[in-house]
């Protein structure tokens, strides 16, 4: 019970990471491999907030959110659309796209290196704990989970709801068909894209609540959220949900039954029986 | 066939690579450990550059395949020949591609990625898992070459496995399956409708880097004396890998070289220079070869050729 609430906890906080990269790889068609850089950096935000001004990192996600949203749009309109506009293919615009964000990756582990040093930084915020079932849990955690599902919930309304969220899903499922029943896709692929890199940014916020974080941890969130946005299918926010609760259940049943260190290993076996099983997805048809 | 040109390259090559080999003979300090890391990293590149410049799959598994090479050195060189170990470790390699091909490569390139990002990671858990349950750390690797020293044996050593790479590169490239894979790499969709099997054919050439940077690894080990994870499964070693063989050029058997000797001259000056900055530089590598050289500095060449031939 203790094993499976606690998974169920780091799960939520992964969903939403997960959905952001999922904005950014489904919608953007951008595979953003400096996800996990920009987690780290809200992480970062979090704790300077905390430390410097006794900010609540809840609070924090309000400034945080719209400041990443607009480096991530930088991003997308200066970096990555001259290579939208050159791709012949598909394929080409993938390894351009893995290509250079590896580069923003690197460049975002040196400069928060030379920034902050290579130490592990946390800190202590409504570390009391919470009894559930019997079992004592931290609050941080827990209000971390709530604020992961409300941002999910607000989500997964908007993008089913909403005019402009509908106009998202149709450039996931065919971004060439979307401009021609008059969606601008471009401007809506910036958007997607710096939407995912706000969510993401406020995700490592959360996660900063209670996590260790330092400069060159990012790469191990990016591949745990390419995990979970294939296992729960490319664009599909339901899949997303599932696969993170059920990552993070996982894992921590590894973690805590096993050894602490097999945690990636745990991902890894994970995806490899989705890779060999499932591959379009928990609740994908056809064939890759 | 062999045609005269094909004679006249493969002198060259043999007379580049006995020129090479003298290089002990001058040097056994500074410059022969420069040496070993241009040799390693000629062939860990250009055996990436088999595979992933005709398919155009990112390849980030070389330092899986490396660690696990400097392991199976490191774990029978007491009780078995160290030339042994070597094509032992290139079984292992290989198999172990063969493996991870088999469950990737059927899919698109992004999976492909994500999945042999993580390999080293993966492989490094479980291997200090496996220690702690056991209760080893590390394993020390002390070998003796009688008159001979350790760096000179592993740079001879690997001038010869350069040897094989470009032969391997030059016979691939003109077998049905080089010719397969370049279809490949044009249209996959063209291949498979001509009757090429994809999957066997990447599956088939994915092995080839597997087994190459195994026994690199297991060639290396030596010179690390003492041997624990993550040491020999650093990250680092596979993205250096893709930037020198991009930045050289991976469309051409000999492009990676030219990748490889200044990167490792500019990596050994920064990080002797700037030990916290090797971050920044490889950041900086990636972004240039995409917006500045995105074929590398053999399409530089290639270009500066034909518009001189233009000129004329």
């Amino acid at each position: 019970m203790d094993i499976l609430i606690t998974g169920l906890l780091l799960g939520g906080t992964y969903a939403l990471i997960a959905m952001g990269l999922n904005l950014q790889y489904g919608i953007a068609r951008i595979m953003n491999l400096a996800n996990g850089e920009i987690l780290v950096a809200g992480g970062f935000a979090a704790f300077w907030m905390y430390t410097a001004g006794q900010t609540s990192p809840y609070l924090t996600i309000f400034v945080l959110a719209p400041v990443a949203f607009a480096v991530n749009w930088l991003i997308y309109v200066v970096m990555l659309r001259p290579l939208v506009k050159r791709a012949k293919s598909r394929g080409q615009l993938e390894v351009d796209a893995i290509l250079s964000t590896f580069g923003l990756s690197f460049v975002g582990v040196g400069l928060m290196l030379a920034a902050f040093g290579g130490d592990y930084f946390n800190y202590s915020y409504l570390a009391t704990p919470v009894t559930i079932f019997g079992d004592n849990f931290g609050l941080n955690r827990i209000a971390s989970f709530i604020a992961a599902a409300i941002l999910c919930a607000a989500l997964y309304l908007w993008l089913n709801r909403s005019r402009a969220g509908m106009s998202i899903r149709a450039i996931a499922v065919s971004p060439e068909s979307a401009r021609l029943v008059g969606i601008d896709v471009a401007r809506l692929s910036a958007f997607a894209f710096a939407l995912g890199g706000a969510v993401t940014a406020v995700g490592g916020a959360l996660l900063s609540a209670y996590l260790t974080l330092d400069a060159s941890t990012g790469v191990i969130f990016t591949l745990k959220a390419l995990i979970i946005v294939i296992m729960g299918g490319v664009g599909d926010v339901r899949g997303t949900i599932v696969a993170a609760l059920l990552l993070g259940v996982i894992e921590t049943l590894v973690a805590s039954l096993i050894d602490p260190g097999l945690t990636l290993a745990a991902a890894y076996a994970l995806f490899i029986l989705i890779l060999l099983f499932r591959p379009r997805g928990l609740f994908g048809r056809g064939a890759a | 066939m062999m045609s005269t040109t094909d004679i006249r390259t493969i002198a060259i090559a043999a007379v580049a690579i006995g020129v090479c080999a003298l290089l002990p003979l001058v040097d056994q300090g500074y410059w022969l450990s420069i040496g070993v890391s241009i040799a390693m990293f000629t062939v860990l590149a250009t055996s990436w550059a088999l595979f992933s410049g005709p398919t155009h799959y990112i390849s980030l598994a070389t330092a899986a395949f490396f660690g696990i090479g400097t392991y199976v050195t490191g774990s029978f060189y007491e009780s078995v020949s160290f030339w042994l170990l070597l094509p032992a470790a290139a079984i292992v390699g290989g198999l172990l591609a063969g493996i991870v091909g088999l469950a990737t490569l059927r899919l698109s390139g992004v999976y492909f990625v994500i999945f042999t990002l993580g390999l080293a990671e993966l492989v490094r858990q479980v291997i200090t898992w496996a220690q702690n349950m056991t209760g080893h750390r590390g394993t020390y690797v002390l070998l003796d070459f009688g008159s001979r020293s350790v760096e000179e044996v592993i740079y001879w050593t690997l001038l010869g496995l350069a040897a094989i790479v470009y032969l391997a590169g030059w016979l691939i490239g003109r077998s049905r399956l080089g010719f397969a894979l370049r279809i490949i790499g044009d249209d996959e969709e063209v291949a498979r409708h001509s009757g090429i099997n994809t999957a066997r054919a990447k599956v088939l050439l994915f092995m080839v880097p597997g087994a190459v940077a195994a026994a690199t690894g297991a060639a290396l080990a030596p010179r690390y004396v003492y041997i624990e994870p993550a040491l020999a499964f650093t990250p680092l070693l596979s993205f250096q890998v893709v930037i020198m063989a991009l930045l050289g050029g991976a469309g051409r058997l000999w492009g990676p070289l030219v990748g490889v000797i200044p990167f490792t001259l500019l990596w050994e000056v920064i990080s002797a220079t700037f030990p916290n900055q090797t971050t920044l530089l490889l950041g900086a590598a990636f972004l240039v070869i995409v917006y500045v050289l995105p074929r590398g500095f053999v399409g530089l060449l290639e270009r500066a050729r034909a518009r001189a031939g233009g000129g004329a």
